[in-house]
């Protein structure tokens, strides 16, 4: 247990300690090395490069170097990631055995390791990370502490202001005061939908009961998206302190954090903040000697997408199947265990601190007139840059997809870009320049989405596309109504006949009158906004449909059976190597002969194209 | 769906009935519903699945029908009612690694072990899972063995892996 007076003292002694993270003139002789440990960079070996860097400096007996664990830097492309502080240096893609060289060139001589700068899009090498343009047009806020502090060290989060908005709220505010500073900063869900947070906080405030929840949405299950992971790998304590402020302000005492298990990195780092934060006595009882009493509890989700379903998630918080309950009653009235509930996201819980401590104006003055404030969003697929970004609203997407996004690779053309998942829909080429917010979203027929960005370069076809989407939520429609559990599953069917080469026009007008019934009459959002993927590039991409259905023509030729194998006469040698691998005997021809191929028996497998050696044979 | 579990009443895993860790499990958790699914994230996290035996004990421990047990651990699909391989090989089936080609890998891993996702060979060796993100997109496609991550993976990667595994 701390005093308030001992964590102040902390405050100040670490920030001084710490200055230089946040400030390259800092007057320091200390050297920070910061190695990136989100997911990750984890998964190429970043714990190996911390250890080494430790050894070395252990074995060199070098004072003033630290070597500091963090959460996810954004660029997750250049991984793993090395940032040498005050002078801001960023080493990417460091692999264990340049720890050496980095040590003795860097630290111990006082020049940059060339060779292992950081390039920027244009291929020019950059000093800090500053001079990156993937950094310029990104605001952070949610992502204020990720890459910056330790998340495993509680005095390192204390040190940029943590758990200020928790003190100010419980001495100076009353409940209402923080729900009008929410309200006022126009903070929306940033689960997906974008519900008002504070019109939310009011409502939970407003149910008049003993027991009250405060519960944390972290099971994030669209698939390519990893925001909230990324806030509760780097920054664990910026979730608990609001949810603490959450439960000061609608008069709950009890708190759970639902978090995916195959988060296991996310996991381990929440259980440490809680305990770090019971141990100083900021959570648990009489807390900074207010007398309110907060306790957080994890539950894990145990990989079910409708768990992302609110009232899913209080079933499963429950320990029963993740069925969605019929609304209303809506959770601020009845949730978890018949009492009212208030639930957010993980990145929705990360504005909140800031807000309490900048104020509503300073948030109301970043992002449009109807959504406030920054979006985080995993950037996917074909683009240069794939990470962690953070935007203020109102960004365009061409600006994420070329300036932050740095293009696409290979000198391919932008098809479209996914925003929303499963749930959400495809953007062409010509919306490009559309501003980014909830509105202009639901516009052009996407969504905001909890945050996946995906970019799809012009080698990919959407009607597989739209079948990845459907397959998925087959498998995860809960089963509970009808609409979703069969319907979706018949559009999955209608659209595997396409891909096949086995459709119809008639099958598009089915696929379409299904995907309005199923939006109709499902039970939750998850069957509501399952036909979105299909409306979406049936709407763009029609023609490309039209193609399967009529022309059975695939033309980024990603549908195996409609694809053609031919050879071309003009390259053949008439060697007969394709014949020889063939399995099934399709290619005809005689010996230094030009070989044809029998279209009827070929199962396109591809073995004759990586065989030929004059690439005589193509789609 | 999960094949039913009837018939799995023996259990592969070696271990006596009631033994140390299920006892330990049962004296950590009170017990109320509500503590089911955190106590079956423990079963299938320590003997890789959920052996019958001890859904029957947690059953009688939590007061709550085997049926539902077994509705409980058929829906979420982390929890699995067979053991896995010894090599359990999950490739991501996520957005940002299907658009870059991770339906390729796992059709040449089926095609190359002979069973399918959710399934583990006869010898016990190999299993295989899709997973939805593991988070690492930036090294899209991935393919994981028992959790070791498989970065920017090609079939002549994945070939050369499973070769390896075959004859460890």
């Amino acid at each position: 247990m701390k005093t308030i007076d001992e964590i102040h003292e902390i405050r100040i002694q670490k920030r001084k300690e710490l200055e230089l993270r946040i400030n390259t003139n800092a007057d320091t002789r200390e050297k920070h090395i910061l190695v990136c440990h989100g997911t990750g960079c984890t998964s190429s070996k970043s714990p190996q490069i911390l250890e080494n860097f430790r050894r070395i400096i252990e074995e060199k007996g070098l004072e003033n170097v630290r070597v500091i664990k963090t959460g996810c830097f954004g660029l997750c492309a250049k991984g793993p990631i090395v940032i040498i502080r005050p002078e801001d240096t960023f080493y990417a893609m460091v692999t264990p055995e340049d720890c050496e060289e980095i040590i003795q060139t860097h630290i111990i001589e006082g020049n940059r390791v060339e060779r292992l700068l950081c390039k920027d899009i244009d291929g020019t090498k950059v000093n800090s990370l500053d001079e990156l343009t993937f950094y310029k047009k990104q605001k952070r806020i949610a992502l204020k502490n990720c890459g910056v502090i330790n998340p495993e060290n509680i005095d390192e989060y204390l040190a940029f202001d943590g758990y200020l908005a928790l003190e100010k709220v419980l001495k100076e505010m009353t409940a209402e005061q923080v729900i009008e500073t929410i309200t006022k900063s126009g903070l929306r869900g940033r689960g997906g939908a974008g519900f008002p947070t504070g019109k939310k906080w009011e409502l939970t405030k407003a149910s008049q009961d003993s027991q009250k929840y405060v519960v944390c949405n972290a099971d994030e299950g669209d698939p390519g998206a990893f925001m909230d992971r990324s806030i509760l790998e780097g920054d664990p304590h910026s979730v608990l302190e609001a949810m603490e402020i959450a439960g000061y302000t609608i008069g709950a005492n009890k708190g759970f954090i639902y978090v995916r298990a195959e988060y296991p990195i996310a996991v381990k780092r929440l259980q440490t903040a809680i305990n770090q934060a019971r141990d100083y006595g900021i959570l648990g009882e009489n807390i900074f000697g207010t007398g309110f009493n907060f306790d957080i509890e994890i539950r894990l989700g145990a990989g079910a997408f409708v768990c992302g379903e609110e009232t899913a998630l209080l079933e499963s918080i429950e320990g029963k199947r993740g069925q969605p309950r019929v609304k209303p009653p809506y959770p601020a009235q009845s949730g978890l265990w018949g009492k009212p509930t208030l639930i957010n996201n993980v990145e929705t819980y990360a504005n909140i601190a800031q807000i309490i401590l900048k104020g509503a104006d300073w948030y109301s003055s970043i992002g449009t007139e109807n959504s406030k404030g920054t979006k985080v969003f995993a950037l996917g697929g074909n683009v240069n840059n794939i990470g962690l970004v953070e935007v203020p609203m109102g960004t365009t997407l061409r600006e994420i997809v070329y300036d932050i996004g740095g293009g696409i690779p290979n000198g391919r053309d932008f098809k479209a870009a996914q925003t929303g998942g499963p749930s959400g829909g495809c953007i062409p080429k010509e919306h490009l320049d559309t501003p980014i917010d909830y509105e202009s979203l639901k516009e052009i027929g996407s969504m905001m989405g909890s945050g996946g960005l995906i970019v799809m370069d012009d080698t990919k076809c959407m009607v597989s596309l739209a079948k990845f989407y459907l397959e998925f939520t087959v498998s995860e429609s809960c089963g509970k109504c009808t609409p979703c559990r069969i319907g979706t599953k018949r559009m999955l069917e209608l659209l595997e006949k396409l891909c096949a080469g086995k459709g119809s026009e008639e099958d598009i007008d089915k696929l379409e009158k299904l995907a309005s019934n199923i939006r109709k009459a499902s039970v939750c959002g998850l069957g509501q906004s399952a036909p979105n993927p299909v409306i979406s590039t049936l709407k763009y991409f029609r023609k490309e449909f039209e193609e399967h259905a009529i022309d059975k023509q695939c033309r980024a030729l990603e549908c195996k059976a409609m694809a053609k194998i031919k050879i071309d006469p003009e390259k053949c040698k008439g060697c007969g190597l394709c014949q020889k691998h063939c399995p099934v005997n399709a290619i005809e021809g005689e010996a230094r002969e030009k070989r044809i191929i029998n279209q009827e028996k070929c199962i396109k497998c591809g073995t004759c194209l990586t065989n030929c050696p004059f690439h005589a044979i193509g789609n | 769906m999960q094949e039913d579990n009837v018939n799995n009443e023996s259990c592969t895993c070696n271990c006596n009935k009631k033994d140390e860790f299920l006892e330990g499990l049962l004296n950590t958790y009170k017990p109320i519903k509500d503590n089911l699914i955190q106590m079956l994230n423990e079963v299938q996290e320590h003997y890789g699945y959920v052996p019958q035996y001890v859904q029957k004990e947690l059953s009688e421990f939590l007061n709550i029908p085997l049926a539902e047990i077994y509705g409980v651990i058929t829906f979420y699909s982390r929890f699995t009612l067979k053991p896995k391989g010894k090599y359990a090989i999950s490739v991501c089936l996520g957005t940002a690694c299907f658009v870059k080609g991770s339906r390729k890998i796992m059709d040449r891993l089926t095609e190359k072990l002979g069973i399918g996702p959710g399934e583990t060979t006869a010898d016990g060796k190999f299993s295989i899972d899709e997973t939805r993100c593991v988070g690492a997109c930036g090294l899209a496609p991935v393919f994981t063995v028992n959790g070791e991550v498989y970065g920017k993976a090609t079939v002549q990667k994945l070939d050369e892996v499973l070769d390896e595994l075959m004859n460890k």
